[in-house]
């Protein structure tokens, strides 16, 4: 996998993951690219677009559109099964997610799925095992820092 | 933005301040602004700080930034070596994990190969959830170190057998994204992922593991047909359409590469293409997207099966989506034949016609031309109904794609001799409504189309009906709207139809007709002069002069028709546009100096005037590698009888250069068919394409009742055919024949034309820095730098590259112990299956070398109790080992109270005379060895190779310093001038050793041994090209025969394989065929008997002193048996 990238329906950027190595300008304009032909898809068309030399995957659960750009000799299915895998994980983190949960706990968004796949690749297959990890790695970490950053990007917010 | 900027002040405010937890939070801050797309790479440094927080909460943000923001660009990455390094050895897993995580993101070449050898460690760590991690983050380090891949290889292998499915996927991905890169080096791997997959039940890792075989089954055509069952079953048994779809996948490419067609695959076909029909009549989008993509697969292959379901993919035409339309225009271009190439275009202009959005009508537009051009407009039986689909989408509005159109236009008015009456009649029509073209489109891309329309027109000109008025259309003012270069096309093709009218009149003897038309050029000629593009000017005003002289001539009464059209005499054939490219250097030709000495016996050469032979050579890239190899220069003798006769740069006669493209003899040589036509060539005005449907259908009919008259004469064409392009129309499997005749030039590509690989490979490919072949053996120069010393060491022996030896930890060394005697095992299994089969061979090959590398290690490891500090930072543990007592191929040179010298002779392969010497020395005394020199007197016949500039007599120093109980190898080149003799060669180290008393100065004398049996190197051979050989003829026998053996015979032949360097051909029972190729290109072939107690060699070598004295080196190694 090459990159996922997360985006709302008005096509606001929630978390972006790169694996492979790309200027800050080429990841904008990939960014910028994918979003609106995406979005410019009918929700009746199927999940696949070629796009340059690579395969683009997404789906859309609620408000939130996953999109994973893979190569071409990778498998379209499985990476919608990775896809749903990672919200199922963040389902089962947040309990019952939703884009606001991305938003403010962004960095938890990424640890999750820093944990499911590391370099591009599946990493941990199993859902137990993942949140597992996290839930330890979480302990570690004291509550009132999780609870300072809400507060600071609710501000954030609110300029969008 | 005016509150984001706010923000970015206070966060570096905050990144001022000395809390770490603020510190933290302004990067987590910054983080969130990276991802909305502002520019953070200013705080790079304060995210270090963070990052090396003891915290882990800190430390978590840090690394979370860094990988966010971090990139190959970033400067103080390299400051973090250090940091990232503490964290890997962390305690905590998590710090750890989060360090590998982060790394993943960010590792860089200078990283990666910094960190690999800590990457290596966390492989076999206690905890499964580094291990998987370490595993995976590999991948990335190879992509960035390609270098460190082989010493981590056989650790990465041993994880493929992890107790935890987590650590086992990972390697498993990993080795499979490896392999889809460069699978031939992973080959030997097959068994074991066989097994993975006939007993995992993990969806994801089969997936993987079957994805990795489809990329090894073109390598190992043996290996696709074990896979097809176990595939087939999976297909039929698996819920998971992922997973079904992967197999499918598999199986189509196994099938690619089973070229030959076996009955039982045909089964397997119908089943994918079942189930891939499933797919497709699923209600799932996505599912009926890939169905088609993958039938477009396997149409490739075998297009019969798919075009049973022609019904299917029409249908899926209308599907709602259009990137599922465009996949079944896809699938719809192979599965056009003759028969239905008119019905299936048909449906796409109704297609076209409905299409809403320009981008997938000119999808469409391009397709529909695709497909009936492709292969050379094979399946077009009527060209006169391809003009008119193509002058049908010229009525497109919008479309971007005139500039194909007209390629098209252009192409078949060229090839197709017979259309071209009709051609010019449609062209001159399109010309006429040139304004609607031109003006209701606002200049898009279909005023292209003008372009070829004005070329027929006037290249053809002797085919216009009303010449006149179509030179009128083309000179209207408005021409000049159009682009310059259509303009300049324009006016080219003016004076060509001009130059035709004129001819035209005179011979009627109209003088005023053609007076008049002269005065119409002269008055609207200068429309075009006065444009702004320069070609259009330069032409236009060039012709207007020439025009203005016939003017004056036709004044006088002179006749200039003749001359007019003289101008423009000749015919444009078709020429690809990479034959001047392919042209190859005939042999015997030098570039260089270009001496017009006649080249061979053919006629045609010595008339070939010589100042366009002169002319040729020049152009021709000089580029091209005129060492060509020996196979090549085959090749093109064969291909160069034929590519005299039709090669356009050998002209027979032409009288001078300029005219080279008239009467061009490959022409004539080409038999155009007249087929009588059966199809009025006119159809009166703007025809409708649907009209020829009819006409077509009408004319089948008819043919079919002259099928036997046709018969007849198709016979006569095929033999005809012969002679020409292969890619011809086969009529045989259709009964219908074209109506007009594509005229394929031969000469459009030479012959000989050479394969175009080198066009493909993309040398910046990532990827193929990691095509390392992972069985040989592991040098000194692969280990892993160790960090402490490297700096220090490289810089002393810059050239040389053989990083020191360093201390290193016992606890990997014993592992990969435990690992070799697991391998050994298997290996022993293994051996039993692999007895029977072929490839054996080759596993002998690498299992002789694999050995080698055991050998080493073992002469490394001798005495001393200081062995394991000896030890390599990471070992080759050599993919496969024979279940031979180890041995080494080092041998003994000299020894005393301080230093061990072994060494190894081999063969290079990639310089002709030259040897290896690899020397081990090893300290055995409790000083450091240092100032090491060695120094070898040359004799005659062999030459060591010196560094530039020193004399014969001077020693060429060793690149390395010796710690006590350390050892290390040296590489030393040697020349040999005649290699069918063994020598010796004396020599001496001195050294200076240095312990707590003071220094010494040491030697130790040596001598090296060259024997014949290290020039050879092992090569392998095939038994057909073995056989070959020894057909030949030109190879003198000898033979030995030694008695009293009682070694088993599998291990005879390792034996021989492994200190003569010799490969296994064949081996049939007690009997077997061996070949090996010396270093400056001996072949010796053995045959190997084993009687009752004895084993007899019979030998044959092109050089008979070469063999003999091999025979006697091996004599001598067998009766030590």
């Amino acid at each position: 996998m090459q990159f996922m990238l997360l985006f709302s329906r008005q096509g606001k950027l929630r978390l972006q993951k790169w694996y492979v190595p790309l200027s800050d300008k080429e990841k904008k304009k990939i960014t910028r690219e994918l979003v609106q032909t995406v979005l410019a898809r009918k929700p009746k068309m199927c999940s696949f677009l070629e796009w340059r030399d690579l395969k683009i995957v997404y789906k859309r659960y609620a408000s939130l559109y996953f999109c994973c750009a893979i190569e071409d000799q990778d498998n379209e299915l499985i990476t919608l099964e990775i896809i749903h895998r990672y919200v199922e994980l963040l389902d089962k983190y947040f309990g019952s997610v939703c884009e606001l949960d991305i938003i403010f706990n962004f960095e938890k968004a990424y640890f999750i799925l820093d944990e499911f796949l590391l370099g591009g690749e599946v990493q941990e297959t199993s859902k137990k095992n993942v949140l597992k990890a996290i839930e330890q790695a979480d302990l570690l970490q004291e509550k009132t820092e999780t609870m300072y950053h809400s507060k600071i990007f609710i501000g954030f917010k609110k300029a969008y | 933005a005016k509150y984001i900027s706010q923000c970015i002040d206070e966060i570096k405010q905050e990144l001022k301040q000395d809390n770490i937890a603020v510190k933290a939070n302004a990067v987590c801050k910054l983080t969130y602004l990276q991802m909305l797309g502002y520019d953070i790479s200013w705080a790079a440094f304060n995210i270090i700080e963070v990052m090396s927080a003891s915290k882990f909460t800190f430390k978590r943000i840090g690394y979370l930034a860094a990988s966010q923001s971090f990139h190959e660009g970033t400067d103080v990455i390299m400051l973090t070596t250090n940091q990232i390094r503490k964290d890997l050895s962390s305690p905590s897993q998590y710090d750890t994990g989060v360090a590998l995580t982060g790394l993943s993101c960010f590792v860089t070449p200078d990283l990666a190969r910094d960190l690999a050898n800590d990457i290596m460690t966390l492989m076999s760590h206690t905890k499964p959830y580094i291990r998987k991690k370490a595993v995976l983050i590999m991948y990335k380090v190879f992509l960035k170190y390609p270098e460190s891949l082989r010493p981590a290889f056989p650790r990465l292998k041993e994880k493929l057998e992890d107790p935890d499915p987590g650590v086992q996927s990972a390697a498993v991905n990993v080795i499979c994204e490896l392999a889809r890169r460069n699978p031939k080096n992973y080959l030997s791997l097959a068994p074991l992922f066989f097994k993975l997959m006939t007993s995992s039940t993990n969806n994801w890792v089969l997936i993987k593991i079957i994805k990795l075989f489809g990329a090894l089954t073109p390598l190992e055509p043996r290996l696709g047909k074990k896979l097809i069952e176990p595939l087939t079953n999976l297909i039929h048994s698996t819920s998971a359409m992922s997973l079904l779809y992967e197999c499918v996948n598999t199986v189509i490419a196994v099938l690619i590469s089973l070229s030959s067609g076996m009955p039982n695959h045909s089964a397997s076909i119908q089943l994918c293409v079942q189930k891939l029909r499933i797919l497709i009549e699923d209600s799932d989008q996505n599912l009926k997207y890939l169905g088609l993509l993958a039938m477009s697969k396997i149409l490739k292959t075998h297009p019969k099966s798919v075009q049973s379901h022609k019904d299917l993919i029409l249908q899926c035409l209308d599907d709602k989506d259009e990137s599922i339309r465009l996949r079944a225009l896809d699938l719809l271009y192979g599965m056009v034949s003759k028969k239905n190439l008119m019905e299936i275009v048909k449906k796409l202009m109704t297609h076209v016609d409905k299409a809403e959005g320009t981008t997938y009508r000119d999808e469409l537009l391009t397709k529909i031309i695709d497909i009936c051009s492709q292969s050379n407009y094979q399946y077009i039986t009527n060209f006169e109904w391809y003009i008119s689909i193509l002058v049908e989408l010229t009525r497109l509005e919008g479309t971007r794609h005139g500039h194909l159109i007209a390629a098209q236009m252009l192409d078949v008015a060229i090839r197709v001799k017979a259309i071209r009456k009709f051609a010019v009649s449609q062209m001159s029509a399109l010309l006429d409504s040139a304004h609607l073209l031109a003006s209701s489109t606002q200049r898009n891309g279909i005023c292209e189309v003008l372009y070829a329309a004005a070329w027929i027109c006037g290249e053809f000109s002797e085919h216009l009906q009303e010449p006149h008025h179509t030179l009128e259309a083309m000179l209207r003012p408005k021409v000049t709207t159009l682009p310059g270069h259509i303009q300049a096309v324009y006016v080219q093709n003016v004076v060509k139809l001009y130059a035709n009218i004129l001819q035209q009149k005179e011979q009627a003897g109209e003088a005023e007709g053609a007076q008049a038309v002269t005065q119409l050029m002269v008055d609207r000629l200068p429309q075009f002069v006065q444009s702004a593009d320069l070609e259009v000017q330069e032409r236009a005003s060039c012709i207007l002069q020439l025009v203005k002289h016939i003017q004056k001539l036709q004044a006088k009464d002179v006749p200039v028709a003749e001359e007019v059209s003289a101008l423009f005499a000749g015919e444009l054939n078709p020429v690809a546009p990479k034959a001047q490219k392919k042209v190859p250097v005939p042999e015997g030709l030098d570039l260089d100096a270009w001496i017009n000495e006649p080249l061979s016996d053919s006629e045609s050469e010595d008339e070939r005037p010589r100042a366009v032979f002169h002319e040729e050579e020049q152009r021709r890239p000089k580029h091209r590698p005129s060492e060509a190899d020996e196979e090549e220069l085959a090749r093109r003798r064969e291909a160069r009888k034929q590519e005299q006769a039709n090669n356009p740069f050998y002209i027979k006669s032409s009288p001078s250069p300029q005219k080279r493209y008239q009467d061009t003899p490959g022409v004539e040589h080409i038999p155009v068919v007249q087929i009588d036509l059966s199809v009025p060539l006119k159809v009166p005005g703007l025809p409708m394409s649907d009209q020829y449907v009819r006409l077509e259908e009408e004319r089948r009919h008819r043919q079919k009742l002259e099928k036997d008259k046709r018969r007849k004469k198709r016979k006569e064409k095929e033999k005809k055919g012969k002679r020409r392009h292969s890619s011809l129309p086969t009529e045989s499997d259709e009964d219908i024949a074209p109506a007009q005749q594509v005229d394929i030039v031969t000469e459009e590509m030479p012959e000989n034309a050479l394969p175009s690989d080198e066009d493909d490979k993309d040398p910046n490919d990532p990827y193929r820095a990691l095509d390392i072949d992972l069985d040989k053996p592991l040098a000194d120069s692969e280990k892993l730098p160790v960090q402490k010393h490297r700096n220090a060491e490289t810089s002393k022996s810059p050239e040389k590259d053989v990083p020191v030896v360093e201390k290193k930890s016992k606890k990997p060394k014993k592992k990969e112990k435990k690992h070799k005697e697991k391998e050994r095992d298997k290996e022993k299994k293994r051996e039993k299956e692999k007895k029977k089969s072929p490839k054996h061979k080759k596993k002998k090959h690498k299992k002789e070398k694999e050995e080698r590398t055991k050998g080493k290690k073992k002469s490394k490891k001798q005495p001393l109790g200081s062995e394991e500090a000896a030890g390599e930072p990471v070992q080759n543990g050599a993919a496969e080992e024979e279940p031979l007592p180890p041995e080494s191929s080092y041998s003994l040179l000299a020894e005393n109270s301080y230093v061990k010298m072994t060494c190894d002779i081999r063969g290079s392969l990639q310089e002709d005379s030259q040897v290896t010497v690899a020397i081990v020395l090893e300290n055995r005394s409790s000083s450091i060895l240092k100032g090491m020199e060695l120094s070898v007197l040359d004799s005659l016949n062999a030459r060591m190779a010196r560094p530039q500039g020193s004399s014969v007599h001077d020693g060429v120093p060793v690149p390395f310093q010796l710690p006590p109980g350390v050892s290390n190898e040296a590489q030393y080149v040697f020349t040999i001038q005649s290699i069918v003799m063994a020598q010796k060669l004396k020599g001496t180290l001195s050294f200076i050793a240095k312990n707590d008393e003071g220094a010494t100065h040491e030697k130790l004398d040596f001598r090296l041994h060259f024997s014949c049996s290290s020039y050879l190197t092992t090569t392998p051979c095939y038994s057909d090209a073995f056989a070959k050989l020894l057909e030949s003829g030109d190879l003198s026998m000898s033979s030995v025969k030694v008695d009293g053996i009682r070694m088993s015979f599998q291990n005879l032949l390792a034996k021989i394989c492994f200190h003569h360097h010799f490969s296994v051909v064949e081996r049939v029972d007690s009997c077997a065929s061996m070949y090996s190729r010396s270093i400056q290109g001996h072949h010796i072939c053995l045959l190997v008997k084993k009687g009752e107690n004895s084993v007899s060699v019979d030998g044959k070598c092109s050089d008979s002193t070469l063999l003999s004295n091999l025979l006697e080196e091996m004599k001598a190694t067998l009766a030590k048996c």
